[in-house]
């Protein structure tokens, strides 16, 4: 396998709670199998903010919250062959996606901005205003899942998913043999 | 909810506000229903045409009255569109919405009204004269656009008409006024047809040609119960609401239930748009179905029927209030029919209220108990276990009808008529793009293409058979015969010319299941809605090629786990569009630039956030000030 040229790997973390990309980081000691097989290009994991070259595969954590998060999907998707969508949030949106649920509301995502910095019950907020510096990127209306967004290739579904889950996949995929998986690893109960 | 508040927004009529219908009102109207919660449609039906609303306070003294909570008064009355929880207008007008309805100028029809009573559709005007509303089909495609005013019923309206209709009303006319000056000296039957036109262009040999009066029933009358059931089987007599079950076996099922209680249920709730048979059959032949009623009576041992109207059809209810006192008069209804000890039997006429769901059977049911018309689980069926429990034979109009012609005239002469599997005539409602829409009753077996040719539609491109939940057909497929077999149909038969645009209809198709969906199961309340949307991405030219499977996948999801008939067959007018029309589809998919969704429109996403932050986006926004 070594005689192989090694595959790039970029990730990137959008609305999820960086869960994902820890879970990433259990697939422990077998990391060095992995490293054997892949270059890590654009991720938190090497710090590096752009891309270097194409890549051949590129793992999403987190749904689409704001236009960064569309703007980095989109990169990706321009630079990877491959688009992994990694854990709930970037399958079906996720725990941030309950804003969603705002629904029967004239404006829904000030209903929640206020919510979240004004009005709500626990809120410690001086200024008593809605953060709103130039560096913070505007929200969606909605939270989307990446696939509304972007084609994705595959799913690995889990909240986060195991490490096991994640090793075994890419490993498959990166020898070809990925054939979806087993019934028992993405029933609901 | 807040209808409270609306209801005492300063607005000087009386009608709706809280409190102003005095508690002993709604006693009264409860009252001339025994306070019987069964009744609870036609106790709400009788609030709504009086006072134009059905407020909270009301939902209390109904609820008081019957014995029920107010919660579940409130169920059945947010349940069916007719009923309102908000105030309506005196006179309210109801615009088919229907898309063969849409091909006949509704739009400019819409335009007049709107312009006329200065008020816009899904609106009340401020002095509660008029409301303005659509309905999805009202069972007058063969004379589109047709319109409801209150009990009234106008057909083919054109912008003169509906100008002058409009004006009449404003003028403070009443809707009777707008059929006849003289309506009150017209009977049932005049009225009705002055209403609305029965369009009979081909009458066949069993039920709109010459029928003796109750010859059927005066034969039924001296045959045993069980001889009656076997002439029924033997005939080959199906179903001929759509789904064809065989009558016989039903009524079989039924009468060999042990009970002490069964009832004959007639289902003239005729929702699925495109059909108006029964129509016909009840303007034409109400002796007749009262017969077929009488006579399955007869062959099950029941004592009591209901005859399920359509809401739509209000304006029949005279008619066949007539029709129902006339046979109790002359010893037809009511204890010892025909003279024969323990032959009782009545029918009672209940109304629906604007539900295309109260058509599947266990939702007649549910409806005629008075609940909310919400499918019930089956088994068990309702021949086991059916109205309040007890054995029940729901069956079509026209199979009543047949059943009353197959007991005058035999078994054999039914069966020789049609093909093997599919027995008898068949009435067929052909409207849309043709000559001559209306009522065709010919034997089964014949081929599409033959029937187009009788009703003056040769330049149809698209033919709809058995309405939205049926097969869209193309112009290769006419030569397929319309049987059980091949090509099954409760009477509907949509044609379009190839000026229509398939996606459209599609479209409007599942908007009309999406609003019929009665909400109780998920993948017919929210499967339908993402079909909906999905083929609103194929009408702009954003779905990629994938988008067809995924409308497989969902239909077939959809198909397998709804409870009832209505998501069994919802996805029809997509699955048989993608099978029937292919190129349709594939013409308006192109697969994503870049692999990156056209569908998803950062601009509209970003919007909001844009006018609260009140600044551009740094990123998808380019910057005008440089």
């Amino acid at each position: 396998m070594s005689d192989l040229p090694k595959a790039r790997i970029a990730t990137a973390s959008l609305a999820g709670c960086f869960g994902c990309h820890m879970a990433i980081l259990d697939i422990d000691e077998r990391l060095i199998d992995l490293m054997q097989l892949v270059d890590v290009d654009r991720s938190p994991l090497t710090d590096k903010k752009r891309f270097t070259t194409r890549c051949d595969i590129g793992i999403i954590e987190g749904g689409c919250c704001n236009e960064e998060n569309v703007h980095v999907l989109h990169d990706f998707r321009r630079n990877c062959d491959v688009l992994i969508a990694l854990g709930q949030c970037a399958i079906m949106g996720g725990l941030p996606a309950m804003r969603n649920a705002i629904m029967h509301s004239d404006a829904p995502l000030r209903e929640c901005l206020e919510e979240a910095y004004i009005t709500g019950k626990y809120i410690r907020n001086t200024t008593h205003n809605v953060p709103n510096d130039p560096a913070l990127p505007l929200l969606l209306d909605e939270v989307y899942p990446c696939s509304e967004v972007v084609e994705i290739d595959y799913q690995i579904p889990g909240c986060a998913p195991g490490g096991d889950i994640i090793f075994d996949t890419l490993s498959k995929l990166l020898t070809g043999k990925f054939r979806g998986f087993e019934r028992e690893m993405i029933k609901f109960d | 909810m807040d209808n409270g508040q609306e209801c005492t927004s300063g607005l000087s009529s009386t009608a709706c506000d809280v409190g102003a219908v005095p508690a002993e009102e709604i006693a009264a109207i409860c009252q001339t229903f025994g306070n019987d919660k069964h009744r609870m449609l036609d106790i709400l039906r009788a609030v709504q045409d009086r006072y134009h609303c059905i407020s909270p306070s009301t939902m209390d003294s109904v609820a008081a009255e019957t014995g029920l909570t107010r919660i579940q008064v409130e169920g059945v009355a947010s349940f069916y569109s007719f009923l309102s929880l908000t105030p309506k207008g005196r006179v309210t007008i109801r615009l088919c919405d229907d898309i063969v309805d849409r091909y006949a100028g509704l739009a400019e029809v819409v335009a007049v009204f709107e312009e006329v009573l200065g008020i816009r559709m899904g609106e009340t005007s401020a002095d509660r004269a008029f409301s303005l509303e659509y309905t999805p089909c009202i069972g007058m495609c063969d004379q589109a656009p047709a319109a409801m005013i209150n009990d009234v019923v106008l057909t083919r309206l054109t912008v003169d008409t509906a100008r002058a209709a409009a004006e009449a009303l404003k003028a403070g006319r009443t809707p009777d006024h707008l059929i006849s000056e003289r309506y009150a000296e017209l009977t049932p039957h005049e009225r009705a047809t002055r209403m609305v036109d029965n369009n009979i262009r081909h009458a066949g040999e069993v039920l709109l040609g010459p029928v003796p009066e109750d010859a059927g029933l005066d034969k039924a009358a001296a045959m045993m119960p069980s001889l009656i059931i076997a002439a029924i089987e033997e005939s080959g007599l199906r179903g001929c609401g759509g789904a064809g079950f065989t009558t016989g076996h039903k009524w079989r099922f039924a009468a060999a239930e042990r009970a002490e209680k069964r009832f004959i249920l007639c289902n003239a709730d005729e929702g699925e748009p495109g059909t108006f048979k029964d129509r016909v059959l009840l303007t034409e032949r109400p002796h007749l179905l009262i017969e077929g009623m009488t006579i399955a009576a007869r062959a099950v041992g029941a004592n009591e029927g209901i005859l399920y109207l359509r809401g739509e059809y209000v304006y029949l209810r005279e008619l066949l209030e007539q029709v129902l006192e006339d046979r109790r008069r002359r010893g037809l209804l009511g204890k010892g029919i025909h003279g024969i000890r323990n032959f009782d039997f009545d029918v009672r006429l209940q109304l629906g209220a604007g539900a295309y769901i109260c058509g599947e059977e266990g939702a007649l049911i549910s409806s005629c108990e008075g609940l909310p018309g919400e499918p019930k689980t089956r088994p068990p069926f309702p021949v086991n276990r059916g109205y309040l429990g007890h054995p029940t034979v729901v069956n079509n109009v026209e199979t009543f009808c047949h059943a009353a012609r197959i007991l005058d005239r035999g078994a054999t002469w039914f069966h020789a008529m049609g093909t093997e599997g599919s027995h008898g005539t068949k009435l067929f409602s052909i409207c849309g793009d043709c000559l001559n829409p209306g009522i065709y009753e010919l034997p089964y077996g014949h081929t599409v293409r033959e029937i187009l040719e009788m009703a003056g539609g040769q330049d149809a491109a698209a033919v709809q058979v058995g309405g939205p939940s049926g097969t869209m057909i193309a112009r290769d497929s006419f030569h397929r015969k319309l049987t059980f077999d091949d090509l099954a149909t409760g009477g509907a038969i949509i044609v379009f010319n190839g000026e229509r645009n398939i996606l459209e209809i599609v479209e409007y198709y599942m908007s009309f299941f999406v609003h019929e969906s009665c909400g109780y199961c998920t993948p017919c309340r929210v499967g339908n809605v993402f079909l909906q949307k999905a083929i609103g991405k194929f009408r702009k030219g954003l779905a990629n090629p994938e988008d067809i499977d995924y409308l497989k996948e969902l239909s077939g999801t959809i198909i397998e786990t709804s409870r009832c008939g209505l998501g069994m067959t919802s996805p029809n007018p997509i699955l048989s569009t993608l099978q029937n029309f292919p190129l349709v589809y594939s013409a308006v998919t192109k697969p994503n630039k870049d692999r990156i969704r056209d569908t998803f429109d950062i601009q509209s996403a970003i919007d909001g956030a844009r006018k609260i932050a009140k600044r551009r986006s740094y990123i998808f926004d380019r910057d005008f000030t440089q």
